[in-house]
């Protein structure tokens, strides 16, 4: 006599891109519901499946260099502590890791990019809020102020990240999204989305000005600061023309700021 | 003297923006800035056109340098390109296909 076991499952959508995963682990899929509350829905439509095998890895290092290859149409996405594949003919996958929210994070942060390379989008390390129905991005290495300037945000602007910015080209322009995926403010971004008004390079500095940035250093900032794993040439090209066109239809400018909450006086 | 043929590499990706051109590696995402005489190269770098004919054409018409230093300095900098896999470089002429050109905005 075989126990069946129940296959248990929940979607999680980060900007507008449904996400499934599958497993028998009650208790990994309250862990995951717990994650990523806000992000996930009921809908029963999914871009991308993944069955979860719970199970500990011989070697099990989150630091360990990930490598995300191409081959025979399938993609291979390998870290310390994870190893998954995902196939887009198909849309579905398989992930096995132990059961730990931070390597499906890592998984669901690599698919997202390969799907938004194909479609001229991207994730990028940096903050992003709306205010006045407009989105705004603010770019940094660690330390330029990403964590701080969503720290001062006003009660009128809403957090999309503090860490890694969702941006989907829609038409002639660019969307942010919220995104879960959270640095040092440890906020989840609210779930909703719209059209990106600028995106700013932060600077401390001893006084609050935005000046412009030549297009040049623009592009170069936008391609310092895109989240990228592939090692395939067709996506690193799409992927480096998709900065280009992003600079030619947002503004880039640099923001240097005294970190107190008159900078956002003048983010509107 | 052989004569030296440049070529682009098609497995780089190539965008001219504001006067600047930038390149980036298809094999390891690394970003290139090319200067002035680079950039010339790159653009000259038609498979078919010797080293010392760009040089004639486009450096020493530009810029006041004498013709054997030039020529000196073009192909040490071919090289270097080459060794970044920018450029690829023969003695003879190189064959195109979906040579990369850098889209200018």
């Amino acid at each position: 006599m075989t126990a069946e076991v129940e296959r248990l499952s929940l979607v999680i959508e980060i900007g507008g891109m449904p996400v499934r995963v599958n497993t028998t682990d009650p208790g990994f899929v309250a862990m995951l519901q717990d994650r990523y509350a806000g992000y996930v829905t009921e809908s029963d439509r999914a871009e991308v499946e993944f069955d979860v095998d719970l199970t500990p890895l011989a070697v099990s290092d989150p630091d360990a260099d990930v490598r995300v290859t191409h081959r025979s149409g399938r993609w291979s996405l390998v870290r310390g502590d994870f190893r998954a594949e995902w196939s887009p003919a198909s849309r579905t996958g398989r992930i096995r890791q132990s059961a730990n929210p931070y390597s499906i994070d890592a998984v669901l942060r690599i698919v997202h990019t390969l799907v938004l390379a194909r479609q001229g989008g991207f994730l990028m390390h940096s903050a992003s809020a709306i205010r006045n129905g407009k989105a705004f991005l603010f770019a940094g290495v660690s330390g330029a102020g990403k964590t701080t300037i969503s720290r001062l945000a006003p009660p009128d602007a809403t957090l999309l990240t503090d860490e890694i910015s969702y941006v989907r080209k829609l038409g002639d322009g660019y969307i942010a999204f919220g995104t879960p995926f959270t640095g040092e403010l440890a906020k989840i971004g609210e779930n909703v989305s719209a059209p990106i008004a600028a995106l700013y390079l932060l600077a401390k500095g001893p006084e609050n000005r935005i000046d412009p940035v030549a297009p040049g250093e623009a592009a170069r900032s936008v391609l310092a600061n895109m989240l990228f794993f592939a090692e395939d040439e067709e996506l690193v090209q799409s992927t480096f023309h998709s900065a280009f066109e992003f600079v030619s239809r947002v503004p880039v400018s640099r923001l240097t700021f005294v970190p107190d909450t008159r900078v956002w006086e003048m983010i509107r | 003297m052989s004569r030296l043929y440049l070529s682009r590499n098609p497995r780089v990706a190539a965008r001219s923006l504001d006067g600047e051109m930038m390149i980036m590696s298809g094999r390891d995402s690394t970003l290139f800035t090319l200067n002035k005489t680079a950039t010339i190269l790159w653009q000259a770098a038609d498979g078919a056109t010797p080293l010392d004919e760009i040089v004639d054409r486009r450096i020493c018409s530009e810029f006041e340098v004498e013709r054997n230093e030039a020529l000196l300095d073009a192909e040490s900098l071919a090289r270097e390109l080459a060794g970044h896999e920018i450029l690829q470089i023969s003695d003879e002429p190189i064959p195109q296909r979906n040579s990369p050109t850098g889209e200018i905005r």
